[in-house]
């Protein structure tokens, strides 16, 4: 397969994410979908790295992969933080810190 | 034979990827998820990085998806409401992802890179096994590495703070 191939199908995984995260309120589901966009990100890195006949990309990659751990660590528990000071899960409703 | 693998693998992780955000009950969108990490660590195996398809199956869809998986069953799945804040955002929102998915596409096929078109070169049979991604990991980027497990610990001990109790509030 033409690594073309692979970098429209991640450009095509990225904008669902993009879609999930403008459309849902859940801030659970905002973080699926973020995880969505990351793992599109490094859809492409692996395919340039193959491209390139270089393994520098899958590094990059991975790294990607623990940034994305860590995020969903400190969203997780924000989330659950939220949820035992009994606010609503809903990001349109948790608005105070917007300007 | 590698064609109806892609495509195979291509319509699982669009088709998860597309479940994650229509799914109402969080609970299905994670399973969705997961389909769509087994898929992608199927496209990973045909781009030749073995270990890059091994870490997503070991990390993401085992240990990252029983995190969401627990959190899910605690919070619950509460419905979300109808209410939008911005008029036609759920209209406004896919023409949004379109434009910005003609966009990539654009800057993508009409770049001046001759090796997108192509397979990508020859490599040798260890190219993208752990060894090699050990090495470079270990000499190349060792730095990065490091500060990498920083990170997690950091991530770690913010989770307890964020998410643990605080008696002396709950006292007051």
């Amino acid at each position: 397969m033409a690594i073309e191939w692979y970098i429209v199908l991640s450009s095509l995984l990225f904008a669902t994410g993009a879609v999930g995260i403008l459309i849902r309120r859940s801030p659970m589901v905002i973080l699926l979908c973020l995880e969505l966009m990351l793992n599109a990100g490094n859809l492409a890195l692996v395919a340039f790295s193959r491209m390139v006949g270089n393994e520098e990309g899958q590094v990059f990659a991975i790294v990607v992969m623990v940034v994305a751990a860590c995020e969903v660590v400190i969203g997780l528990g924000l989330i659950v933080a939220i949820f035992r000071r009994k606010l609503p899960l809903n990001v349109d409703d948790l608005r105070e810190l917007r300007g | 034979m590698e064609e109806v693998l892609f495509f195979l693998s291509a319509i699982g992780a669009l088709g998860g990827a597309i479940g994650v955000v229509a799914m109402r009950n969080p609970f299905y969108s994670v399973l969705a998820l997961i389909v769509h990490l087994f898929s992608l660590a199927a496209l990973f195996l045909l781009l030749t990085s073995a270990f890059v398809a091994a870490a997503q199956v070991v990390v993401y869809a085992g240990a990252v998806m029983v995190l969401y998986v627990f959190v899910v069953a605690y919070v619950g799945g509460g419905g979300e409401s109808a209410w939008e804040p911005i008029p036609l955002q759920r209209f406004l929102a896919p023409a949004l992802a379109v434009a910005l998915f003609v966009e990539l596409s654009i800057a993508v096929l009409a770049s001046s890179l001759r090796a997108l078109g192509g397979d990508g070169p020859e490599v040798s049979a260890g190219f993208g096994n752990p060894e090699s991604i050990g090495t470079l990991l270990l000499e190349k980027f060792l730095l990065p590495f490091e500060a990498a497990s920083i990170m997690l610990l950091l991530a770690a001990v913010g989770a307890i703070v964020l998410a643990g109790r605080r008696r002396e509030a709950e006292a007051s």
